[in-house]
């Protein structure tokens, strides 16, 4: 059952040392400031799930959050690398992670297993590849109808997701538009789920009867922060800021430029700073 | 200089492979400009999809990533990244996936993981995303990407994406039904697998390019396919429509390119 809270008491309440915590947007809607908000509270040890992970868990694993990553594209797509995952892989620093690679197409039926409570995906990929030699939970089933030979990966069933969506409305439903991404099969797929939003309304009066609702009860928590994805986006409210990817190449490059960053921009500031990061985005929707 | 660059040469080369009825997948970087040439230019009614689910989309600037809102906006729909990658993808609704490489080899295997040892890399790339699964359920692949020793290698350090193995029939081995790799537009050349061995063979080269230039920047020795062409120069629409694009996404991502 859906409580509104503060971010701060969401974040403290559902995520624990030592969880495997997913924090989900493909692109869209990544909640930027969910994933701040444990950074200020210093989670430790957690097994970051995400298929993209990019900027926001560039900054959990250079702030020393992460102790696995679970992924499937480590990239700041269409920009480069992710220098603070390739410092920790590269030179354990700040200390050394545990990656378990996959592809996009094996965590999307990962998610959707989770989601379907069921203990494994399986699926046709990884013909051929490298991945399924040093990824050891990347196996194979024999389709006992035509004796294919199929990929198999573990279901994806985090402690707790984390998700920005556009809206919720009093009840605590909530409301995702857009590219919708994993959103749904990561908040299902999870024991506990957490919800940053644009905004609270009275009722989804007029919204399409197939739109992507979350409802009331699979959600633990809600939180109202606008802006809250930036510099991801939330369609219909603001644009994308594609300046802060294409700048965090150099601000990661240099382990003290991004300490300098990150205490500047998060560890001295609280999630009332992401409205006014978006305010001149609004303009662009 | 004769009136335009070997990158954009790639790019329209690359545009032209597509067809008005094709269904294509589109990788991140280099193929997204080809994509949306051909879009604006012969192949008006192509589907183009992202994997962010975005199905038939027509941007009027290039996204940054595969997931702007963009893409979205002007899309026939937009369905779930799980739904994309299942009844799109591995229901073998794509004609063509295109996607870019950071290492390829000579039968179209394509690295996009790691230089060097994967436990111990010397350069931990982004992975492979979407690709793995593009490269075997797309009914053919094409790749683009730029000539040069590093990104053309004997041997690739990791099978990210499985192109034609150790060529020959390789994929039927494996029991992949689709074709794998057809066609590689480099910033010289084109370039198509030999029918028998699967060896990308050099069937044109780009106006002024000589086969010493594409030997120079090729880390296995060249094959030139007999009745080698010259490829047609860019036409004037094909130009303007590219550098229309370029700077009105240059100017919509702030001043910077985009690849």
């Amino acid at each position: 059952m859906a409580t509104f809270m503060s971010l701060a008491e969401a974040v403290s309440s559902n995520v624990f040392d030592g969880d495997t915590a997913a924090f989900e947007g493909f692109t869209h809607l990544i909640p930027h400031a969910a994933a701040h908000e444990a950074i200020r509270q210093g989670r430790r040890d957690l097994t970051l799930v995400r298929m993209t992970p990019d900027i926001v868990y560039d900054q959990m694993i250079g702030m020393g959050l992460a102790k696995k990553l679970i992924f499937s594209y480590a990239g700041n797509p269409g920009v480069g690398l992710l220098r603070r995952l390739r410092d920790a892989v590269e030179n354990g620093w700040p200390h050394p992670v545990e990656i378990e690679e996959h592809s996009h197409a094996a965590m999307a039926n990962a998610y959707e297993a989770g989601a379907a409570g069921l203990p494994c995906a399986v699926f046709r990929g990884y013909k051929g590849t490298s991945l399924a030699k040093v990824n050891p939970n990347i196996r194979s089933i024999i389709c006992p109808f035509t004796g294919e030979e199929l990929a198999a990966v573990p279901s994806i069933r985090p402690d707790v997701t984390f998700i920005h969506a556009q809206k919720a409305n009093r009840r605590g439903d909530v409301l995702v538009e857009g590219i919708i991404g994993i959103q749904k099969e990561a908040v299902l797929a999870a024991r506990r789920a957490v919800v940053t939003v644009e905004e609270v309304v009275e009722d989804f009066a007029g919204v399409h009867p197939n739109a992507c609702v979350l409802p009331h009860w699979t959600v633990k928590a809600i939180a109202v922060v606008p802006g809250g994805a930036h510099p991801s986006y939330a369609h219909g409210y603001y644009a994308r800021d594609n300046r802060s990817y294409l700048e965090w190449d150099a601000i990661a490059a240099d382990r003290e430029a991004f300490m300098a960053w990150m205490k500047q921009n998060v560890l001295d500031k609280d999630a009332d700073v992401f409205a006014g990061r978006v305010a001149a985005l609004r303009a662009a929707r | 200089m004769t009136g335009f660059t070997s990158d954009e040469m790639m790019t329209i080369a690359a545009a032209r492979a597509l067809k008005n009825d094709d269904v294509c997948f589109v990788g991140i970087g280099a193929p997204s400009a080809a994509c949306n040439v051909a879009r604006l230019t012969h192949a008006p009614d192509i589907t183009l999809i992202y994997e962010s689910g975005t199905i038939g989309t027509a941007p009027d600037v290039l996204p940054l990533s595969i997931g702007d809102g963009e893409l979205c906006e002007t899309a026939v729909t937009t369905v779930s990244v799980p739904e994309m990658f299942r009844y799109w993808l591995q229901g073998g609704r794509i004609s063509v996936g295109f996607l870019g490489a950071a290492q390829l080899d000579r039968f179209g295997n394509i690295n996009t993981t790691v230089i060097g040892d994967y436990h111990t890399p010397k350069v931990r790339l982004p992975g492979g995303g979407g690709a793995p699964e593009i490269a075997s359920s797309c009914g053919e692949i094409f790749i683009t990407m730029k000539q040069s020793k590093r990104g053309l290698v004997d041997k690739i350090d990791f099978f990210t994406s499985f192109g034609h193995g150790e060529g020959g029939h390789a994929r039927e081995r494996l029991g992949l039904r689709t074709k794998g790799p057809t066609l590689l537009i480099t910033d010289l050349a084109i370039w198509k697998p030999d029918p028998e061995t699967k060896e990308f063979t050099v069937t044109a080269l780009h106006p002024g390019v000589t086969r010493e230039a594409v030997q120079e920047t090729c880390g296995w020795p060249v094959r030139f396919a007999p009745g080698l062409v010259e490829t047609p120069a860019p036409t004037a629409l094909e130009l303007d429509t590219l550098r229309a694009l370029r700077a009105r996404t240059a100017a919509a991502h702030g001043g910077q390119e985009v690849a």
